[in-house]
């Protein structure tokens, strides 16, 4: 059967005909480089277009609609734009954390990319640890919006990266311990075997309320991670003029405004992947006609159509809820998501022990 | 007992109140056919204003070149801002009697606010307002106009 994983594997037999073991590996790691950056860059392109039609939709108005049909070659326009322009620098800013911090936002979030599960057998490296892989990397985003913050110079820039500091600190709490919820679940850490042990059913599906109410503190607190509203205090464009990106311009500020949606993908990505099944089609119980059925859509097309269902999910939030004060987001953080949580995963253990779930 | 359950009454209001906010987004979000956007330079020759819309002051006509306005200068007294200038003339009727009638409506567009008070104040319902609006001119004296077409009198009948 024609699969992505036939394809890829056929290609590298043959490129091990062609080549000795360690150019190969070198082969493939250059591909893969070629493939996150080729990623990227479209992602990039229909996340934002897909975000402003969203935005446009919800707001009764058109969004983009005079490039190319529909408005689908705005964003290209727009990028060759910010390519064009000058990214000049303030003058007292530190020269070389200013310059490293987009960069560092930007291969944080490529990092993230290596566990994930893309379909049936395609994963870029299959580790044992891969959800503790992904938890300890994403929370290095903050140094990079922490840098920028520092060496903008600029009270602004600073304001917002503290805020962004002390939000991603608090809300990687709930996000690791609606995560840990699944983890008891599954008891692995491994992203395809999360896959794999959700053959009969999702852990939304298979783990009772307590999933349900671990999916929604995970949808919440994800969306705080990646700034975005309501909980985008660290842009706050009415209060901050943009936060931590006030005094980058052009292909610098385009990095930032890349590795946001890059974020988004990823954290919607892991979501899909632990609670609603990742690559694994929709398959109930024992009912085989049924899973056979199911298996007829490609893995890949499961995965990315959840993925982007949960990415319209925290474009709907953005777009319907107001931003929260700074006491307001770290109220709803440690008195409310964190003992609910707490609360949760418990529940979720008792049920783990005693085999209750499907 | 009674702050546990304050807690969940708390955290019950706050996810019905953003679900009622997400539930009217998801209305428009799935519901284009609400979208009220006029993408006006393409679509300008089937636009259609609303009833309520008020584009500029103009002086009736019909066929015969004739008007309802008598020169009684109660919209020149309305208007808030001295837009509107009425210059009289004296007809000679066959019976030898002096009428009164308008030698120029003078209207100064750019100092119109488009209130409709003149609208409301005219006796002889003579003007109204104009759905137009593509205003702009290089020239800003363009903008005084003369309502009154050239030749053009009193309808019969009309005091």
């Amino acid at each position: 059967m024609l699969s992505i994983a036939n394809i890829l594997n056929s290609f590298d037999v043959w490129l091990n005909k062609l080549l000795n073991p360690t150019l190969v590996m070198l082969v493939e790691m250059a591909l893969i480089a070629i493939f996150a950056i080729a990623l990227f860059a479209v992602l990039g392109l229909v996340l934002v277009y897909l975000e402003r039609k969203v935005s446009a939709l919800i707001q009764i108005r058109k969004g983009p609609n005079r490039v190319g049909p529909f408005g689908i070659f705005q964003t290209t326009a727009d990028t060759v734009k910010l390519i064009m322009k000058e990214s000049f620098m303030p003058d007292s800013a530190d020269k070389f954390l200013y310059k490293t911090a987009p960069f560092v936002v930007m291969i944080t979030a490529m990092l993230l990319l290596a566990p994930l599960p893309f379909a049936e057998g395609v994963q870029i490296w299959n580790i044992n640890i891969g959800v503790f892989f992904i938890t300890a990397v994403s929370s290095l985003s903050v140094i990079g919006i922490l840098m920028a913050g520092w060496a903008s110079n600029n009270k602004y820039s600073l304001l917002g990266a503290m805020r962004s500091g002390a939000q991603i600190v608090s809300y990687e709490l709930s996000a690791g311990m609606a995560i840990l919820s699944i983890i008891v679940l599954t008891g692995s850490l491994n992203l395809q075997e999360i896959v794999l042990s959700q053959k009969d059913g999702w852990w939304i599906f298979k783990g009772h309320i307590p999933a349900i109410i671990a999916f929604v503190i995970y949808i919440i607190a994800v969306t705080a991670e990646t700034n975005r509203a309501p909980f985008d205090l660290a842009e706050a464009e009415s209060e901050l003029t943009g936060g931590f990106h006030t005094e980058y311009a052009g292909m610098r500020f385009a990095l930032f405004f890349l590795a946001e949606y890059i974020n988004i993908f990823i954290v919607c990505a892991i979501g899909a992947t632990l609670f609603l099944g990742g690559w694994m089609p929709f398959h109930i119980g024992n009912w085989q006609a049924f899973n056979h059925v199911m298996d007829f859509i490609p893995s890949s097309i499961w995965f990315f159509g959840k993925t982007f269902g949960l990415i319209l999910l925290i474009m709907w939030f953005r777009w319907t809820f107001p931003r929260l004060r700074i006491d307001q987001l770290l109220n709803l953080e440690w008195k409310y998501l964190l003992p609910i949580s707490m609360f949760n995963l418990l529940v979720m253990t008792l049920i783990a022990i005693k085999g209750w779930h499907f | 007992m009674s702050f546990l359950s304050n807690y969940i009454k708390e955290v019950y209001g706050a996810v019905k109140s953003l679900l009622t906010g997400m539930k009217l987004t998801g209305y428009y979000f799935t519901h284009p056919k609400e979208n009220i956007t006029e993408e006006y330079p393409d679509n300008r020759a089937t636009l259609k204003m609303a009833d309520r819309f008020r584009g500029e002051v103009v002086l009736m006509h019909d066929e015969q070149n004739e008007h309802a306005c008598t020169g009684c200068s109660a919209c020149e007294l309305a208007c808030p801002n001295g837009t509107i200038k009425i210059i009289n003339k004296f007809d000679i009727t066959p019976e030898g009697k002096k009428k009164k009638a308008i030698d120029a409506f003078v209207y100064h567009l750019e100092l119109c606010t488009m209130c409709n008070l003149c609208i409301v104040a005219c006796p002889t319902d003579a003007i109204k307002m104009a759905q137009t609006f593509e205003h702009s001119v290089y020239d800003r004296r363009l903008l005084t106009k003369q309502l009154n077409k050239a030749g053009s009198k009193i309808r019969e009948g009309v005091e």
